[in-house]
């Protein structure tokens, strides 16, 4: 086996990452790299791993083995400091998780204040910003629950967006939404890719892979299976399990 | 022959206002009407109840109950997250605290802490007189069974929360302070609102210790009015107060319950 040594300009660098819950092997060995500004796509069949390894990457899960660099931080080290570390990392959920007591301007500013120790002035300014960029300026006084799932969604990018984040982590962001309103959050995320913004995303729409991509990665079983350019990998597999994925899901 | 279900609901209902007739018609038979009227509430001794019931025994019963409880929702605060600790000994001791305190009568508190603790350390007092040993027995108490109830409301909360407040960097105490436990207190809010409930009864409690009239609240006040007059009036005025605290108060939890079962 060959030692992969870490790539220059990473901003995300996953090394021989295993991870266990007891004695189930969920992540068997994963090399995984994302470069400055690219925007990786995570596809699999469900159980395969990915939103394991996305949270592995903001230490939401404690990695068993293997090593992970975020720029040049190693987050693996026992001593890192793990919420400056997450401070960089926006993140995004499938079931947007705002937080239902607060506004929406609150959810955005709240971290903010606690964690950048940002004044309250500049953290509304920012906040503002980031409400206008996902389209949704006129909401900041309403409730989580007032909003539609897509609204929702927007607004956690919003709050992720807030705390100036190197780069985003997205697990399924439109999984949870009504059809109709998966064009509105993609389109979001289709702007911060244009933006520069470094982003790894798990997710099953194939035309957003296609489209936004920079590099597709097929998981399947804990390893992952075959990855390259987004068109390549979608429109002519190498693997068997990837074709067989994607016979299902295309 | 075998009745309609319809029939047989009928026939039951039937049955039932039945009886109830007759015990009522065997009540008004048997009770002696004009004693037990002015045994319960005769009108001279009500009005001379007037302002003390209200001015010192329901304010006391209040003022009470209001200090437990908020002394013992602090503390319960404070045994709910050491409940959910990752440190063992405070798991431990939170525990045995909990367990002591709902396994054993209330009344039994309230004897130790007022009788018991002045042989223990001797020269020493519970700071506010009996407002403070009222304040600290029952608080005590109520601390064990509302720990519990925010130990299950912090636990209701769903995990993403602590997940999405995690990953923008807050530490977990930050994220508990302010994402978890506010979110945890508007689940627990009916629950919350019948330990209010128990303790305004519970404050009952304090007629073991040594009361000057001052110091009265509303059981005691209506013990001793029985006692001077031979005459329930007193006692039968300050069961008529609880109720005007209780009764709103279980309005309130029924609505709130109400409420969220609507919110589902
Ligand atoms: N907290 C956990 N405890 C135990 N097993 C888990 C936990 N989280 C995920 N798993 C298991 O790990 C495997 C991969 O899960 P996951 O990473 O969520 O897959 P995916 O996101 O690709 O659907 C699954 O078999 C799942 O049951
Ligand atoms: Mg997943």
């Amino acid at each position: 086996m060959t030692e992969r040594t870490r790539e220059s300009g990473a901003a995300i660098d996953v090394l021989q990452l295993h991870k266990y819950f007891g004695d189930n092997e969920v992540l068997q060995g994963i090399d995984f790299h994302v470069g400055n500004g690219q925007v990786v796509c995570v596809i699999g069949p469900s159980g395969s791993g990915k939103s394991t390894l996305l949270r592995c990457v903001n230490l939401l899960e404690t990695p068993t083995s293997g090593k992970i660099f975020i720029e040049d931080t190693e987050i693996t080290d026992p001593d890192v400091d793990v919420d400056a570390v997450r401070s960089r990392i926006g993140m995004v959920f499938q079931q947007f998780n705002l937080f239902p007591h607060m506004t929406v301007l609150k959810n955005l500013t709240v971290a903010q204040q606690k964690v950048k120790g940002r004044g309250k002035d500049e953290a509304v300014e920012c906040a503002r910003r980031n409400l206008a960029k996902v389209g949704l300026a006129e909401r900041e006084d309403a409730y989580p629950a007032h909003l539609s799932g897509g609204q929702q969604q927007r607004i956690a990018i919003a709050r992720a967006l807030s705390m100036d984040p190197d780069m985003m982590l997205f697990d399924e962001p439109t999984s949870a939404l009504d059809p109709e309103l998966v064009g509105d959050v993609l389109g979001v995320m289709k702007d911060l890719a244009s933006e520069g913004m470094t982003m790894m995303v798990v997710t099953h729409e194939m035309g957003f892979a296609r489209e936004v991509g920079d590099k597709l990665v097929f998981m399947d079983g804990g390893v992952i299976v075959e990855e390259g350019d987004p068109v390549a990998v979608l429109g002519d597999p190498q693997h068997e399990r990837t074709q067989s994925f994607l016979s299902k899901v295309l | 022959m075998a009745m309609s279900p319809r029939k047989r609901a009928r026939v039951s209902r039937a049955v039932q206002y039945v009886v109830l007739a007759v015990l009522v018609v065997a009540v008004a038979l048997v009770a002696d009407w004009k004693t037990l009227g002015s045994t319960f509430l005769d009108p001279d001794l009500a009005r001379e109840q007037f302002p003390d019931i209200i001015s010192v025994a329901l304010k006391n019963t209040i003022l009470y109950t209001i200090g437990a409880f908020v002394f013992g929702l602090a503390l319960g605060l404070v045994l709910a997250l050491m409940r959910l600790s990752s440190v063992g000994p405070y798991r431990w001791l939170a525990t045995t605290f909990i367990e002591f305190f709902r396994g054993v009568p209330a009344l039994i508190v309230f004897i130790g802490f007022y009788f018991g603790l002045p042989i223990a350390f001797p020269g020493r007092q519970i700071p506010g007189g009996t407002f403070g040993v009222v304040v600290i027995a029952l608080g005590l108490v109520g601390a064990a069974y509302m720990a519990e109830t925010i130990r299950a409301g912090i636990q209701a909360v769903p995990k993403g929360q602590m997940e999405a407040a995690r990953s923008l960097g807050m530490s977990h105490s930050r994220a508990m302070v302010t994402i978890i436990v506010p979110q945890a207190f508007r689940i627990i809010l009916p629950p919350l609102t019948n330990e209010l409930i128990l303790l305004t009864k519970d404050s009952s409690l304090v007629y073991v210790v040594g009361l000057t009239f001052a110091d009265y609240e509303l059981t005691k006040f209506g013990r001793e009015g029985l006692n001077d007059n031979a005459n329930l009036t007193p006692l039968f005025l300050a069961a008529l107060c609880y109720l005007l605290i209780t009764v709103p108060l279980s309005i309130v939890v029924r609505r709130m319950e109400a409420r969220s079962e609507r919110a589902r």
